[in-house]
């Protein structure tokens, strides 16, 4: 056990405060805020802080990024410096952190050129198309199909679920293109224009109040067979080389760090008969669970990161963090609600409402995110099959499973 | 930057285990507790060989002041084999105090002795956790007055440490006006006993010793709590390897997703609990001014996370976990006495906000 860093990158994380101390207030809006992307401002920023290697860093410059060898302590030291300057780390979402990575691993060389620098820098969004209304937690039973003529790809069918839909010039898809091969042999990753004829975006509104997500329609939408990614009937093995990354996004540990402060300060706030909620002795007790999860995910990120740092597999230690992490910050947000009483149910649009509805938007936020990228369920097949060997569920007949997927 | 065990303490872990597995096997293990003595007292001297006894004794005693974090790998391998043995009350509990809070002419006696595996110690001190009902000491004119109750592993001990306020007075087992009684517990693996003060003279006190007695009991909550992961981590395994073995309509009750998730659960708990007990063991040595909070949730957390875990465990054994024939019960049992130990959740929760001004 060593929790220091070594001095080479200290000096890194000293350059890095003193950037984002000198430099921070040029970033745009406040960490995380989905509104600006594709926004001039926010590649402004994102270029400054390639040039610096603070984005984009890993990879390789002659697709703008900063082509600097992958670094897990690197990568740990930004994430924190950030997350404790509260500023913006430039461009995030599916575009950099799932399609780039699979381009850059199956894409054709001028895919890469054409589409790696842009989505680099954020001058180009986009929303990843995977699930179906019929394609959940079994995503293979996408039945979006597309079919063939000469070197056209007609695509029929909808998406659910799309994140960013709305503000996207691209989106990657997975489509059935061999109708008649076995489930998971039938599917292409394929790069669609979101302004191409035929397809139709519509918001889809959660309970939340607001659109998270979006339908996306395709009617007819004709893209050219050169946009499939990889071979044609490949696309599952290579969505599935970054799937694993959506689910170390969910459930971060910095996350339920931050929410769980949020909750100290609201019951330090909160008044119950004359006296703070933190002297109440049951919320208090829920408090201190919470804490002690929420230092064991911050624990178990180091060990994970450890583990990465040897080059050793975290084994099942490595599966858990999603399925924990939602967990938790759905509890957080959920004493805090309890924290406020009846005040707990005021919304956005009151200045009754504490950080302006913020808890309960939290509460229902972050109950989508159990069920999103991976459903709690899903993650229990994924820690007993894969992290403990335990047989996976008798399939029903292949005939069956088959006829499934046609429709 | 590396969190995690080191090669050196995962072969501590793994020497530890095979002793276990050679000389304490589940047999041996019911052979002890069905005895008349509370402990393995030749399994403990031959522990003194591979420096689990003396672990936490410095060496200028002939100790092999390994660091806590090593201790707790030690205690999970101790769990995990449900062993009958007076790690937490004399290895980790009785030593720190006399380490912090004794003086030199005592250290010397007691020491060597505690770390070749000669003498035993225990902590009494419940009472400074908790004050319960029917108990206390009092200290008046040079004589120990009262009760103190739960002095974990403290049957056969050769002398107890008892605390009184911040005060710790040494009493040999053979004092005048000391009874000894001992405790049924739930787990036979390890004993409590009541100890009895009519008049007692202890041999030496130690006055205002009141922090080198917190982090003794800090250092029992990680030990605690390492018991407890060593305990899970059995009674997972126990429960997967029965899951695949067990068969109903047809296929191994594996395949259900009922009892697949159950195992799932157990796992995803245990985890990231264990990244927190290695850190709060490292704290301990190395961040002093953070290890008594991390200490406290560490063992709240695991009296939770085990006290749920081995309730799932059994019902994934379905009836046999429940017969006292198969293993799974003595780990039930022992989860279930190191909850209460050192405070239970509701306790340390309280304190732990204490701790950080949160009360």
């Amino acid at each position: 056990m060593d929790l220091s860093y070594g001095p080479e990158y200290e000096t890194f994380r000293a350059e890095l405060r003193e950037f984002l101390q000198t430099r921070g207030d040029e970033a745009p809006g406040r960490a995380g805020e989905v509104a600006s992307l594709g926004g001039e401002s926010l590649v402004r920023w994102q270029k400054l802080l390639i040039e610096h290697g603070y984005a984009a860093r890993n990879i390789p410059k002659e697709y703008g990024g900063a082509g600097a060898e992958p670094d897990p302590l690197i990568a740990t030291i930004l994430s924190e410096e950030f997350g404790r300057a509260r500023v913006s780390r430039g461009v995030a979402g599916q575009g950099i952190d799932m399609l780039v990575p699979t381009l850059l691993e199956h894409g054709s060389e001028e895919q890469k050129r054409s589409y790696v620098p842009p989505t680099v820098t954020g001058e180009m969004v986009w929303c990843q198309g995977y699930s179906e209304p019929g394609a959940g937690s079994d995503l293979a039973a996408i039945q979006t199909h597309g079919r063939v003529e000469g070197d056209t790809l007609v695509i029929n069918g909808q998406k659910i679920w799309t994140s960013t839909a709305q503000f996207s010039q691209m989106m990657f898809a997975l489509v059935r293109t061999e109708p008649e091969a076995a489930k998971h042999a039938g599917i292409s990753y394929v790069l669609v224009p979101m302004d191409t004829p035929g397809l139709d975006v519509r918001p889809l509104k959660t309970m939340t109040g607001h659109a998270e997500f979006n339908e996306v329609f395709f009617d007819e939408v004709r893209v050219p067979v050169a946009n499939i990614v990889g071979r044609r009937g490949q696309g599952w093995k290579i969505a599935n080389t970054t799937l694993g990354h959506e689910r170390n996004m969910l459930g971060s540990s910095a996350t339920s760090e931050g929410l769980y402060e949020g909750v100290v300060r609201v019951m330090r706030e909160e008044q119950v008969d004359g006296h703070s909620a933190l002297e109440s002795p049951v919320l208090r007790d829920r408090l201190m669970s919470l804490q002690a999860k929420t230092i064991a995910m911050k624990c178990h990120a180091m060990r994970l990161l450890g583990s990465r740092l040897r080059g050793e597999s975290s084994g099942v230690a490595g599966l858990v963090t999603k399925l924990n992490g939602c967990q938790l910050n759905h509890d957080l947000a959920g004493l805090a609600i309890d924290a406020m009483g009846e005040g707990g149910v005021l919304y956005r649009g009151t200045d009754r409402s504490r950080e302006n509805g913020r808890w309960q938007f939290q509460y229902m936020f972050q109950l989508g995110l159990i069920i999103g990228g991976g459903t709690a369920q899903i993650q229990k097949n994924i820690i007993s099959e894969r992290g403990l060997g335990m047989p996976r569920e008798p399939k029903v007949a292949a005939s069956a499973a088959k006829s499934g997927v046609k429709g | 930057m590396d969190f995690g065990l080191s090669e050196e303490q995962l072969l501590l872990a793994e020497t530890v285990t095979r002793f276990l597995d050679e000389r304490l096997p589940v047999p041996r293990v019911r052979e002890v507790i069905d005895g008349d003595e509370s402990i393995d007292p030749d399994a403990w001297r031959a522990l003194a060989e591979l420096g689990v006894t003396g672990c936490l004794v410095p060496e200028t005693h002939g100790g092999a002041e390994l660091s806590l974090l090593d201790a707790a790998v030690i205690a999970t391998a101790l769990g995990h084999g449900a062993a009958p043995l007076p790690f937490l009350g004399s290895a980790t509990l009785a030593t720190l105090v006399l380490r912090g809070a004794a003086s030199p002419a005592v250290q010397s006696e007691w020491l060597p002795r505690l770390a070749d595996g000669s003498a035993r110690m225990a902590l009494a001190a419940a009472e400074r956790i908790e004050q319960r009902q029917d108990s206390g000491v009092t200290f008046e004119g040079g004589r120990l007055q009262g009760t103190a109750l739960f002095v974990i592993d403290g049957a056969g001990a050769d002398a107890y440490l008892v605390a009184v306020g911040d005060d710790v007075h040494l009493v040999p087992a053979s004092a005048d006006g000391l009874a000894i009684k001992a405790l049924p517990t739930i787990d036979r693996t390890r004993g409590l006993v009541e100890l009895g003060f009519e008049a007692v003279a202890p041999a030496d006190s130690f006055l205002a010793v009141g922090a080198a007695l917190d982090r003794a009991v800090d250092a029992g909550r990680v030990i605690v709590s390492a018991d407890i992961l060593g305990s899970c981590d059995r009674a997972i395994s126990m429960s997967v390897a029965y899951a695949m073995d067990r068969e109903q309509f047809g296929r191994p009750i594996a395949t259900f997703q009922a009892v697949k998730h159950l195992c799932a659960e157990m796992v995803a708990a245990i985890e990231p609990a264990r990244s927190l007990l290695w850190y709060a063991g490292h704290s301990w040595d190395e961040i002093p001014e953070e290890s008594a909070l991390l200490a406290t949730l560490c063992k709240a957390h695991f009296s939770t996370v085990g006290h749920d875990l081995v309730r799932i465990a059994t019902q994934v054994h379905g009836g046999i976990g429940f017969t006292d024939e198969y293993d799974l019960q003595l780990w039930f049992k022992r989860v279930g006495l190191s909850r209460q130990l050192l405070g239970g959740p509701e306790k340390l929760n309280a304190h732990a906000a204490e701790l950080q001004g949160l009360a």
